[in-house]
């Protein structure tokens, strides 16, 4: 098939899929191999359009003209060509995990979890596609839509109250802030496709630009930038599954992913640090990491500090593209996909932690690790990876930032990204070292019947698992694959640099 | 100036004082006559407009050249035929409302209303 | 037979009401009522591509010539108004028939019927003539049997609740008819776009102020403009299910078109919008009537009366798009006159499904209401991401333009008020989803099936149609451009 119709298909067939999903309600077994089909087709799908974008070409397709002068069109680029391949392989392996874990946990509603799912990794690759912001922004908007009923997936109170909050900012900042602005760039410059080099310079001066940046970054409240992350902790109400899709596969990465195109094809790296109006962005990011790091250390719940960790390394990615580099481009690209393989395996350990053993604080998991080998192992080298160290993938994304920070003449961040990877250690490696090292709590029977030893515990649910030794995998190899991200992005850091 | 337009004079003193018994009044069939009052004075502005000075009924005839506008009349006519209607559905809502509350005073329906959810 | 058109249009439902008097067997009447709104759609489908392709129509009543004579003018405004009142009124039929059955029994629907075709002959008559008495007239035929349509709600609110529309309803008749003497006091003529040449020849006299005054306030009390909207969320919750649903798609557009008509065609732009300071008074009016009406939405219980509070909030981004009197404000406001129509109307359907089997519309009832009647909640809640501007639904598009017009002004925090209020859309509708999906089934609950598919059926055709008009946006938008285009830039 042509990569046109790759692109088509590549949206259309998670939605196919929603359909039969639906249908299959009452076959679970079924209906969990319709979702691995149709995960593995769409990973398929993505990868033939791998070479054409690799070759230089950018395949495009345009749907329908939406208003006169726009129209809803796509085309690849190697980010989103990155992105994509990212989230169409996670999602199969989430979906190993899913099995594993909602069994296991005997969640209801399974088919709701799983069809929603699938609509929003087509809404994923919408975005992931997007040719112009406003494509970008319907794809969007229909992501925050589809992953509700996932945040509120157990109807309890704090589901619902997780859900309006989820709902509210992530709502409220794309109506109030990004659509502002997404009309105003239509109205200065009358077009509002994605080009290597940006639309905007020339049409719009310096406070203008300014505020322009100001309402896309906080209007892009999927990126969590500080002030506007409150939603991310709230949403880890949410079964493990759906918050390991949020917050390494799906929703923060298109949306930290929409803030680097907007960076980059939208404003133009030039045009921005030119205007030197982009230095408040790289302080609010620098700050967003720093601080959602001494967060995280405070938190003993696992989830939550996972939750403020990924706010972290959002921010990462989001300096990396307000560096405006052609390293710190280069690094932001790297991140996205080197976070992703490292908090989904994150993500999958503490999910697996609560179906075997019920726990969710850190302070219960003293000597958990004898009992569950695996699952700290794996998380170990997920922890490597979000921290940085080699031989995991994300040592290359933390050098190019740091190179690109070096670049930009800000060497003030590449102290930042050093102390913050300091906190990475502290907040993380501690759980691995008293998961293996520290005795476990003594057997107690006290009268609320809450025996806090570790009795009883076996390993996880084989597909969790399974899941989990694939994502551990990618961490892994990721570090020997680097220099193919690196290939595949060079354009865009050229365009950048 | 005054006796020189005192028709319109007493265009605005019908207007107002037909608005002010629909606002003050809570019968409810009083504001239906305050309504009409409202209206009535639409009527004579019409026909004020249609009389010329010196004219003479719209019928040719010799020795006359200046005469009254007969269009306004039309026009009030038709408006009459609306302000009857309205009266009547008016009465007949008024009808009804007195079997369903068992009054017709605004502010004691408004006290039923209110128990009722 | 085709240069009768415009006419017909008007006439034949006119015809059908005594008829449906006379018709008094079962519910044939609903069936002389269908074949006329049916007939008035195609005719008016046809206009509007006669429109289209030859420009305005106008059509002499009676043969005799204007200005004295009473002139019909098609052009592109009122063809696409037309448009949507007969398409509104053809797709609620086929739902009228069991809900009009159920709510009111079958002996006496002939009643209902016969006010339902005198109220679609008034609509059509006010968008097709181009006289302004003639306009009131209709006006008033309209008014009134909307007048004995709301109160034939089972309620007995829906008594006092007609009783209320009909005197302010009449107040602002009285006020359009003040407004069209004093202009025919100052001109002469009664012929809309005769009163255009004339008026711009004697400019803003004092009589004419008069008469703009009058006028203005008159049509703003039909169209529910804040603060002259006491009438409508009473009339709207305790009305049948299919009045509110008409009511809420056609009485205020059609009363928006009258503005238009009279703003743009009668006064030109100069007068209304320099010379008098039109375009402040509006826009600060359409932005109190966007947050107040919306912030009052969330707090109601009964659904439908949180419906009547966010169409005043839909009325005040239209009259807000005219104030900017800029081609994309009246753009906007005229494409939103289309999108809320079909949403507001879809999803005032989707209302009627719920009270046809519940009874009741009141937001503690309907707990978990998402799981016993799938459909029809699926449709409420489409509707309702219509009413916040989702983009892929008919809303959005609206909001657009109605941002782009604001910023073409350089009246860009109307902009930004705009988008605020749609947030406060999400939370009423939030407050719908909660209900109906977060809560469990009470365990004494009723067991309900999904509506019928007769009323199923209109309520998806018009919610689809909203999602197939946000994404395929071609028919409103062309037709709403080219109306902008003919109201502001030539006035004719």
């Amino acid at each position: 098939m042509t990569s046109s119709t790759a692109i088509a298909f590549a949206i259309g067939v998670p939605l196919l899929g929603t359909l039969l999903i639906l249908l299959h309600k009452r076959y679970p077994n079924i209906r969990e191999a319709i979702t691995l089909g149709t995960a593995a087709t769409l990973f398929l799908i993505v990868l033939s359009i791998l070479p054409e974008v690799l070759a230089g070409e950018r395949p495009n397709l345009t749907f329908i003209e939406f208003l006169p002068g726009i129209s809803i069109a796509f085309e690849v680029e190697p980010l989103g060509m990155l992105f994509a391949m990212i989230a169409s392989g996670l999602w199969i392996v989430t979906t190993f995990y899913s099995i594993g874990y909602m069994r296991g946990h005997h969640e209801k509603n399974q088919t709701r979890f799983y069809a929603c799912f699938a609509i929003a990794i087509s809404s994923t690759m919408g975005i992931c596609f997007a040719g112009n912001m406003l494509t970008l922004f319907i794809f969007y908007e229909v992501l925050t839509l589809s992953t509700y009923p996932l945040v509120a997936h157990h109807q309890s109170p704090e589901a619902k109250a997780a859900g309006r909050v989820y709902l509210g900012i992530l709502i409220g900042t794309s109506i109030g802030f990004l659509l502002l602005a997404i009309l105003w760039t239509w109205h200065l410059t009358g077009t509002l496709d994605f080009e290597e080099g940006g639309i905007l310079s020339g049409k719009a001066d310096g406070p203008l630009a300014g505020i322009l940046l100001f309402l896309y970054m906080y209007g892009i409240g999927k990126a969590a930038l500080m002030p506007i992350h409150r939603w991310l902790p709230a949403a880890m109400v949410a079964p493990t599954p759906v918050s390991a899709l949020l917050h390494a596969v799906a929703v923060v990465k298109a949306g930290v992913f929409s803030v680097v195109k907007v960076i980059v094809y939208i404003f133009g790296t030039d045009f921005l640090s030119s205007i030197h109006h982009d230095d408040w962005l790289m302080y609010v990011a620098a700050f967003t990491l720093v601080a959602a790091s001494c967060v995280a250390l405070t938190k003993d719940n696992l989830k939550a500090r996972l939750a403020y960790s990924t706010i972290s390394q959002l921010s990462y990615v989001i300096l990396g593209a307000a560096l405006a580099t052609s390293a710190g481009v280069l690094g932001s690209g790297m991140h996205i996909a080197m976070h992703a393989f490292g908090k989904i395996t994150l993500f999958f350990c503490a999910g697996a932690i609560m179906v075997a053993s019920h726990k969710t604080e850190i302070s219960q998991m003293d000597g958990l690790g004898r009992r569950m080998p695996f699952t700290f192992i794996a998380f170990a080298i997920g922890a490597m990876c979000v921290i940085g160290l080699p031989p995991m993938g994300g040592s290359w994304s933390k050098w190019y930032l740091m190179v690109g920070s070096a670049d930009a003449g800000h060497f003030i961040f590449i102290i930042v990204l050093m102390i913050s990877s300091l906190l990475n250690v502290a907040y993380l490696l501690p759980i691995v070292g008293r998961g293996f090292f520290r005795p476990a709590p003594p057997e107690t029977n006290d009268g609320n019947h809450q025996d806090h030893s570790h009795a009883g515990i076996k390993e996880a649910p084989a597909f969790c698992l399974f899941a989990m030794a694939i994502s551990s995998a990618g961490c892994i190899a990721l570090f020997f694959f680097a220099d193919r991200i690196i290939k595949l992005l060079e354009p865009v850091a050229k365009a950048a640099g | 100036m005054f006796l020189d337009y005192f028709n319109y004079w007493i265009v605005v003193f019908l207007m107002m004082a037909g608005f002010y018994i629909v606002i003050a009044h809570d019968n409810l069939i009083k504001k239906i006559v305050g309504l009409n009052i409202f209206q009535a004075s639409v009527f004579v502005l019409y026909i004020s407009f249609g009389k010329i000075t010196g004219g003479t009924a719209p019928i040719i005839a010799e020795g006359f050249s200046v005469y009254s506008n007969p269009l306004p009349h039309v026009l009030i006519l038709t408006a009459i035929v609306v302000g009857v209607a309205t009266t009547a559905l008016g009465l007949a809502l008024v009808v009804r409302i007195n079997e369903a509350y068992g009054t017709i005073e605004d502010d004691e329906i408004h006290k039923a209303d209110e128990e009722e959810d | 037979m085709v240069a009768h058109f415009p006419a017909l249009l008007v006439i034949i439902p006119l015809i059908g009401a005594p008829i449906c008097m006379l018709v008094r067997v079962r519910d044939w009447s609903w069936a002389v009522a269908t074949i006329c709104t049916w007939a008035s759609f195609a005719i008016s489908w046809l206009l509007l591509q006669q429109v289209i392709s030859d420009g305005s129509i106008s059509y002499q009543m009676g043969g005799w010539a204007p200005p004295i004579g009473i002139e019909y003018r098609i052009d592109m405004a009122n063809a696409f108004v037309m448009l949507i009142v007969t398409g509104i009124g053809s797709v609620i039929m086929p739902y009228a028939r069991e809900s009009v059955r159920a709510e009111y029994g079958v002996r006496r629907v002939y009643f209902f019927y016969t006010s339902y075709l005198l109220c679609f002959c008034g609509l059509l008559g006010v968008a097709a003539t181009g006289d302004a008495f003639n306009l009131f007239v209709f006006l008033e035929i309209n008014s009134l049997a909307t007048y004995v349509l709301v109160g034939m709600g089972k309620d007995r609110r829906a008594l006092t609740a007609a009783y209320q529309y009909l005197v302010l309803g009449t107040i602002g008749a009285t006020f359009i008819v003040i407004g069209i003497g004093l202009l025919y006091a100052e001109t002469g003529t009664l012929n809309m776009y005769d009163l255009a040449d004339r008026i711009e020849k004697v400019g803003a006299s004092r009589t004419i102020g008069a008469a703009f005054a009058f006028l203005v306030v008159g049509i703003s009390l039909k169209l529910a403009l804040f603060p002259l909207h006491l009438w409508l969320p009473n009339a709207y919750t305790y009305a049948p299910s299919m009045v509110s649903a008409f009511l809420a798609a056609t009485a205020t557009k059609v009363a928006v078109y009258v503005l238009l008509r009279f703003l743009f065609s009668v006064f030109n732009i100069e007068l209304t919008f320099d010379v008098l300071p039109l375009d402040y008074i509006l826009a600060a009016l359409a932005v109190i009537a966007m947050f107040a009406a919306s912030t009052v939405a969330i707090f109601q219980e009964n659904l439908k009366r949180m419906l009547a509070y966010s169409s005043v909030a839909q009325i005040g981004y239209i009259v807000l798009g005219i104030s900017l009197h800029n081609a994309a404000g009246v753009t906007a406001s005229v494409l939103h006159l289309f999108n809320h129509a079909i949403i507001k109307g879809g999803m005032f359907l989707a209302l009627g499904c719920i009270v046809y089997r519940l009874g009741t519309v009141n937001i503690h009832h309907l707990q978990g209401i998402g799981r016993r009647m799938p459909l029809t909640t699926a449709a409420l809640v489409t509707g309702g991401l219509g009413l916040i501007g989702v983009p892929l639904t008919a809303g959005f598009v609206s909001k657009w333009y109605l941002v782009i017009a604001a910023i073409e002004k350089g009246w860009w925090p109307l902009g930004l008020l705009v988008l605020l209020s749609s947030l406060l859309a999400v939370v009423y509708v939030w407050r719908i989803v909660e209900v109906a999906y977060m809560k469990p089934v009470p365990e004494n609950a009723e067991q309900v099936e999904e509506a019928p598919s007769s009323l199923l059926f209109p309520t998806f055709i018009l919610i689809g149609a909203s999602i197939y008009f946000g994404i395929d946006t071609d028919l409103p938008l062309d037709a709403a451009i080219e109306t902008a285009k003919q109201l502001t830039g030539n006035g004719e």
